[in-house]
């Protein structure tokens, strides 16, 4: 049941083309205002669970790269937890100024209640009028078959493909495509 | 455990293609999202304590300049209180701001703007609401300046703002205009707004009483993250 709400949400804005000052000082040359830029690294030598390294591009509706893209990432421990104790599960990553490369470093997460294992992905860019939402789902997971968010894509091996990574050793290759015909399935949740 | 936030109400937001905003021709997602009810996933969050913000992140006038200096132009505060749909407060969100300095131009090797740098002014600070949601930073009004959308474009005076509540599903990333300035309906990036009121939820209020005598004006910001429907508890009176 949904109550009748005193308030609407703020409108979302888009984050222009200088979103790295605000989010990302360091990587853009303003130091000395925060020591470290927040969520660049996400394991800590607690941090349990098997290693994997998840790196992709984002794609234009042209096909061209967008390298002022911002992504960040939230996902379960190994055990399927939220906890933030010994694993944040939290990564703000962005993608190469110059080649539009995103790359990071983070365990691969347990199932949360019954969903297959997944990383959600939250971006934003110039020219995107609102940030999008995503998940990478990992291709040799025999509960991908199980799993509820899946299943309302079974129909369209397609765009079902789109959510899921390539996998290559311990590296998942996970390219986001924001427009056209292998536009990946964005979410409204 | 937290419950699901209400839906998003999209016609609210910007259209994902706003033809008058020219960057999102190519870069504007045109298939249909796929909803579904909230999991643990989306209703979930990392925590930022306040131990991650230090003193002064909130003060872009003096976070960035030499000792003794100070950032050039008109002196503001700008403070407000985080709240979600329900009216409820949110604590402990995480607020990033940036914005251009008071000759319009930022600093960013991408920006070639005719408008002088601030050695002194970075134009990027961060702070943690409080237990009442409220926050504040000291900074200085950014200037106006023209971009290359289309023909005489203007940006109005305006600070970005990057909200993290609760959920990353609340995730938000926003601007904040200024009362009365004339080129706030001429801009096309606000134009991609469909409901004047909601352009009137991203203008600051000046708030004269927050003002302080003989050093800052003040400019009032609340802004809404996603509320929680937590129907489970809505016949009492604590617990929503």
């Amino acid at each position: 049941m949904i109550k009748n709400r005193p308030h609407k949400e703020s409108p979302s804005q888009t984050c222009g083309p200088y979103v790295h000052i605000g989010l990302t000082p360091n990587l853009v040359g303003i130091e000395g205002v925060i020591d470290q830029d927040l969520g660049m690294s996400m394991l800590s030598d607690n941090t349990k669970g098997e290693r994997i390294i998840v790196k992709g591009q984002v794609f234009a509706g042209d096909g061209t790269v967008i390298p002022d893209a911002l992504l960040e990432v939230w996902q379960a421990n190994v055990d399927g937890l939220y906890d933030g104790e010994d694993f944040k599960g939290w990564g703000r990553h962005p993608c190469n100024l110059e080649t539009g490369v995103f790359e990071f470093e983070t365990i691969k997460p347990g199932s949360v209640e019954g969903q297959a294992p997944h990383i959600a992905f939250w971006l934003v860019a110039r020219g995107m009028s609102m940030g999008v939402s995503t998940r990478m789902y990992f291709p040799e997971e025999q509960s991908n078959a199980d799993d509820p968010v899946l299943a309302l894509l079974m129909d369209e091996p397609a765009r079902l493909n789109t959510v899921i990574a390539r996998k290559d050793g311990n590296t998942y290759h996970f390219n986001i495509v924001v427009q056209g015909e292998n536009e990946t399935v964005f979410f409204d949740i | 455990m937290s419950d699901a936030f209400y839906p998003r109400d999209l016609n609210w937001h910007p259209a994902s293609y706003s033809p008058k905003y020219k960057s999102t021709a190519l870069r504007s997602p045109r298939k249909p999202l796929l909803a579904f009810p909230n999991t643990l996933t989306e209703k979930s969050g990392p925590v930022f304590g306040h131990d991650l913000i230090k003193e002064g992140d909130n003060d872009l006038v003096h976070n960035y300049a030499k000792a003794g200096e100070s950032a050039i132009g008109p002196r503001i505060m700008v403070h407000g209180q985080i709240l979600d749909e329900n009216a409820k407060p949110v604590p402990n969100a995480l607020i990033e701001i940036w914005q251009a300095n008071a000759g319009g131009r930022y600093r960013h090797k991408n920006d070639n703007y005719l408008g002088a740098l601030d050695p002194n002014f970075a134009g990027c600070g961060r702070t943690i609401s409080d237990a009442e949601g409220r926050y504040s930073f000291f900074t200085v009004k950014p200037a106006a300046y023209p971009w290359p959308n289309s023909e005489n474009a203007w940006r109005p005076e305006h600070i970005h703002f990057s909200l993290f509540g609760s959920g990353f599903a609340q995730r938000l990333i926003t601007q904040m205009y200024f009362e009365g300035d004339p080129l706030i309906p001429l801009c096309p990036i606000v134009q991609s707004l469909s409901d004047p009121k909601a352009v009137e939820q991203l203008v600051a209020k000046l708030d004269m009483p927050a003002a302080h005598t003989m050093d800052r004006l003040a400019y009032q910001f609340d802004i809404v993250l996603r509320g929680r429907n937590s129907t489970l508890f809505e016949n009492k009176l604590e617990g929503n």
